[in-house]
């Protein structure tokens, strides 16, 4: 058998070798082409981010000042020091004109650079979620594969009913679920782990590694149990598409045990849509989880631009959104960028 | 075929076995990690150090007393530098701080401070008055300087220190807040070298110099705020040895942080709810300090915007400038009931403008002047102003519609909303309809004059100069197109007449009684009709806090006060300053020493598993 095999095997490599070479002609051009669509999704971005959040209800002065006495001299001198007094269109030939050096100016209600309170914050919001992006991304195709192979099975009904209920949670209310079980505790279960928070502060080195993951615990089970349906579902009904494939009878009736059918034939070439999701969720780490974030006081982004709205913060707002936007358009072209290698048909 | 099939699956085998690793490592990282805050309370018990943990939720805007305008940065900056005076817990009267005494010359325009000498900055300097005339001074000079406090310095003329403990002040017209300065006092060693105070956030080197009660020793945005005790403080030494501001965004995380005993404090943004507070109630060490508040919560009627420049803008109901209407809806209101069902009775009922926190300036009407809760009066009212009820039962305007008032409401206070579903009914039951206009935001209506009633509230210091300001004329916007600094838009002449003189006096006494008869006229005019004073509901934990100073001291609150006094003078309990988790400990090693063995049983298992079935192919 092994014998019949091999020479099929490079007769069909050799036959493969054709429309490879035209594939590596056409990648540079689609290359270029996904890229070039990005850069111009960034202008828009960068143009629209200025225009959407004058849109929005509110004057930053007054919502600065309220609360406060003072004078109608000193107001005006706010919206000089803001440029509020200036005419929209000069507003926005200075506001473009520095983002594009990557100056979006300074945070009204913090006074500080934006570029520093994103930079601040940019770091703890990747931390919780790219920690949980990578557990619930590998428990969902885990899961999903499982499920789809045997699907209809005790354990297929088990794990999507599980993974459909945890999804459809508020996540804010499992957050402060998780708070009162394992952090303050019920009955005879002590509180495990801290209510809130990224660390207790004054911690150094490797004790502080700890610390941190110690708080990261409860908002990463969280994130992980509300997401991880989504990947699990994808992957699911993926797998069933291909499951009835004449390759996998072949695979099988060469006497390759289930197990590797699977995880070496079916799984790979029921991949694509997954990894759709996977960048589009790869995007959204970046936009931080805000309710989560509340819920475990996580000082990420997405606590940032909430207070950043309110008021509104408009260069904080703008600066926020363009990296929001800029996140989502390059995880996009990157997918783009990854299809031709997964499945080179999307290529041509 | 096979052998192709094993080698082409090692890279994936490894990856897998890469991110299991990954995955594993943050587990059990944080699976770990219980053991970890035990030692460290252990150690802080070791070393016997005291920490004071409060909860808060409020973003720090800046940590530059030129800069700083909210609650909790101004609060950290009373605990970090000295104010001229301060505010006597007890009943609010104005104390030394910086200053020891005080005097105003005949002319009323000259102010002269005596500084006190025994009053050293943290890194071992002496404060001198050189230190105060130096911050004012910039302040008057530096437009970046006085982005917070600008307003206190808007009056003066000069001021300088002709010796190391006198500081003389001189005023442009006389000014009767000048004991009511508050302004942090900054050593002049330290910031002058500042460049750009527009800029400049004081959060990047720690200890920040200075000579309050605490000193700050650390800060990281939404995280916490640290502060150690002042050991040279003139008033003496705070007794807990730590000052901490942990943040928790959430109230009831923070509540459930109070319960298990990681924080010593919640105050709430800006109080405990009902519930929260009925649930903290029942549990073991916690004691809710449920005190008067210093807001108001009212409701504020469009008397016709105008600006100062005599021009009319926004569309308020017409019938609203009669004040026999006005005065008919405020008696269709059922204060009771708004304590009782909305505030759950953690308020007061309304009475004058000035909360009763505030006793020297306290006012409420007389029997005769009440406009008490009385329906059938009301009705009666408003039959004699002319808007009588049409067939349908709708009282109509003069231009016969049927009256229905536009009523602001804050989209995100509950409160507005429960009370504006009793007006719905109170003054449904009058003929009147009501439509609430629930906004995030009201500041674009309500700047633009354009509504008719509005839930209104203000925050009052132990000075009230500036909610007596916001009624006047002078607080009216220069012209349409301009915001000034006026709630809604009052105006009224007999109002500022009293405003001036009270501005004037020097004399406390009289001074508070020319206020009161301003809450009085603003009582009768009807624009603005207190509902009620809202308390201000906090907790904290007795076996950290053994003893702490409300504000007033009889039955006050603890967060948020004028001064330092809750934070300097509370006493740790003898169990220390943190929680103490050494009981649980055990159990969590048993956890965690559960989870490896079972975790590491199943990984040998899949192993096992692995190695039998690549073997058997």
């Amino acid at each position: 058998m092994t014998a019949d095999a091999t020479p099929a095997l490079v007769e069909d490599r050799q036959t493969a070798a054709g429309p490879r070479v035209r594939e590596r002609s056409a990648y540079p051009r689609y290359l270029a082409g996904k890229v070039a669509g990005a850069a111009v999704s960034l202008l828009a971005v960068l143009v629209t981010s200025f225009f959407l959040f004058r849109l929005i209800p509110g004057d930053p002065v007054k919502t600065m000042t309220g609360g406060r006495q003072v004078s109608a001299e000193q107001l005006a001198a706010y919206r000089e020091e803001f440029g509020l007094d200036l005419p929209l269109w000069r507003q926005f030939t200075d506001y473009s004109g520095k983002a594009l050096t990557g100056d979006f100016g300074t945070s009204y209600q913090f006074r500080a650079p934006v570029v520093d309170k994103i930079t601040e914050a940019l770091p703890n919001t990747l931390l919780l979620t790219g920690t949980a992006f990578v557990l619930y991304t590998a428990l969902g195709i885990f899961l999903g594969t499982r499920s789809a192979w045997r699907r209809g099975g005790l354990g297929d009904r088990v794990n999507t009913g599980l993974a459909l209920t945890l999804y459809s949670i508020p996540s804010f209310w499992l957050g402060l679920l998780l708070i009162i079980v394992l952090s303050v505790g019920i009955g005879p279960l002590p509180g495990l782990f801290p209510t809130g928070g990224m660390e207790s502060g004054g911690e150094e080195g490797f004790a502080y590694v700890l610390d941190v993951a110690h708080h990261l615990v409860l908002p990463v089970v969280t994130l992980v149990a509300v997401e991880y349906g989504q990947t699990l579902l994808v992957t699911r009904s993926a797998l069933l598409d291909e499951m009835g494939s004449d390759y996998l009878t072949t695979a099988r009736a060469k006497g390759l045990r289930d197990d590797l059918v699977r995880r070496r034939h079916a799984v790979p070439n029921a991949l694509l849509p997954t990894v759709t999701l996977i960048f589009i969720n790869l995007g959204r780490t970046v936009a931080g989880v805000i309710l989560v974030e509340t819920v475990f006081s996580w000082p990420g982004l997405g606590g940032l631009f909430y207070q950043a709205l309110s008021v509104p913060d408009l260069p904080l707002v703008q600066g926020l959104f363009f990296v929001f936007a800029a996140a989502v358009i390059l995880m996009n072209t990157l997918a783009d960028l990854v299809y031709p290698l997964l499945d080179p048909r999307v290529a041509r | 075929m096979g052998t192709n099939d094993q080698t082409r699956s090692l890279p994936r085998g490894l990856r897998l076995v890469a991110a299991a690793g990954a995955a594993a490592l943050t587990l059990t990282a944080g699976l770990a990690t219980p053991l970890d805050p035990a030692p460290r309370q252990a150690r802080a018990a070791d070393d016997g150090k005291k920490v004071l943990t409060v909860a808060v939720a409020q973003s720090v805007d800046s940590l530059s007393p030129f800069l700083a305008v909210r609650l909790l940065s101004t609060s950290i900056h009373r605990l970090m530098y000295e104010y001229l005076t301060n505010y006597d817990p007890k009943d609010n009267h104005a104390i030394p701080g910086l200053a020891t005494k005080w005097e105003s010359s005949p002319d009323k325009l000259t102010w002269t401070y005596t500084i006190r000498s025994n009053s050293k900055w943290s890194d071992g300097e002496q404060a001198t008055a050189e230190d105060a005339a130096w911050t004012f001074n910039k302040m008057m000079t530096d437009s970046g300087a006085a982005t917070a406090n600008g307003s206190y310095v808007g009056n003066f003329r000069k001021v300088t220190a002709p010796s190391p403990t006198r500081l003389v002040i001189e005023l442009k017209k006389p000014q009767a807040t000048m004991t009511a300065l508050d302004v942090p006092i900054v050593p002049k060693h330290v910031w002058e070298k500042v460049s750009d105070f527009s800029e400049f956030n004081n959060d990047k080197s720690f200890p920040v110099v200075g000579n309050g009660p605490f000193v700050l020793t650390g800060y990281k945005p939404d995280s916490y705020v640290r502060l150690k005790a002042n050991e040279s403080f003139w008033r003496g030494a705070p007794k807990f040895d730590e000052l901490v501001f942990r943040y928790y965004k959430d109230q009831d995380a923070a509540v459930s942080a109070l319960r298990k005993g990681e924080v010593s404090f919640v105050a709430g943004s800006p109080s405990l709810t009902p519930a929260q507070a009925e649930s903290l109630e029942g549990a073991e060490n916690v004691k809710v300090n449920d005190a008067p508040g210093r807001r108001f919560y009212a409701l504020a009627t469009n008397p016709g915007a105008k600006a100062k420049n005599g021009e009319k803008f926004g569309d308020g109901h017409p019938s609203l400038l009669d004040r026999r209407v006005r005065h008919a809806l405020f008696m269709a209101v059922d204060r009771e009931a708004i304590i009782d069902k909305v505030f759950r009775g953690h308020a007061v009922e309304g009475e004058g403008y000035i909360p009763p926190r505030f006793s020297q300036y306290f006012w409420k009407p007389s029997t005769s002047q009440k406009l008490a809760y009385d329906p059938a009066k009301a009705a009666e009212l408003l039959d004699r102003a002319g808007y009588r009820k049409n067939g349908d039962g709708k009282r109509v305007g003069k231009d016969g519609k049927p009256i229905t008032y536009r009523v602001l409401c804050h989209a995100t206070d509950p409160n507005d909303k429960a009370v504006g579903k009793y007006l719905q009914e109170w003054w449904g039951d009058l003929g009147i309809g009501v439509r609430l206009e629930c906004l995030d935001n009201v500041t674009d209506p309500w700047l633009a004059g354009k509504y008719d009633l509005a839930f209104d509230g203000w925050s009052v210091n132990p000075d009230p100069d500036f909610v007596l300001s916001i009624h006047t004329c002078g607080a009216l916007p220069a012209t349409p197109k301009d915001t000034g600094a006026t709630d809604n838009f009052i105006c009224d002449k007999q109002y500022d007449e009293l405003y001036a003189r009270q501005l004037a006096e020097y004399d406390p006494a009289k001074r508070a009684d020319i206020v009161k008869r301003m809450e009085s006229r603003l009582y009768d005019l009807g624009y603005m009709n207190v509902m009620a004073y809202p308390n201000a509901v906090e907790a904290y934990r007795t076996d950290q806090i053994k003893s702490i100073t409300t504000m007033p001291a009889k039955a006050g609150n603890i967060y948020g006060q004028d001064g330092y006094w809750s934070w300097w003078s509370a006493v740790p309990a003898d169990a220390g300053g943190s929680s103490d988790n050494a009981s649980s400990t055990g159990v969590v090693v048993g956890i965690v020493a559960g989870v490896v063995i079972l975790g590491g049983l199943g990984v040998f298992a899949a192993m096992r598993r692995r190695a039998t079935a690549e073997d058997r192919e």
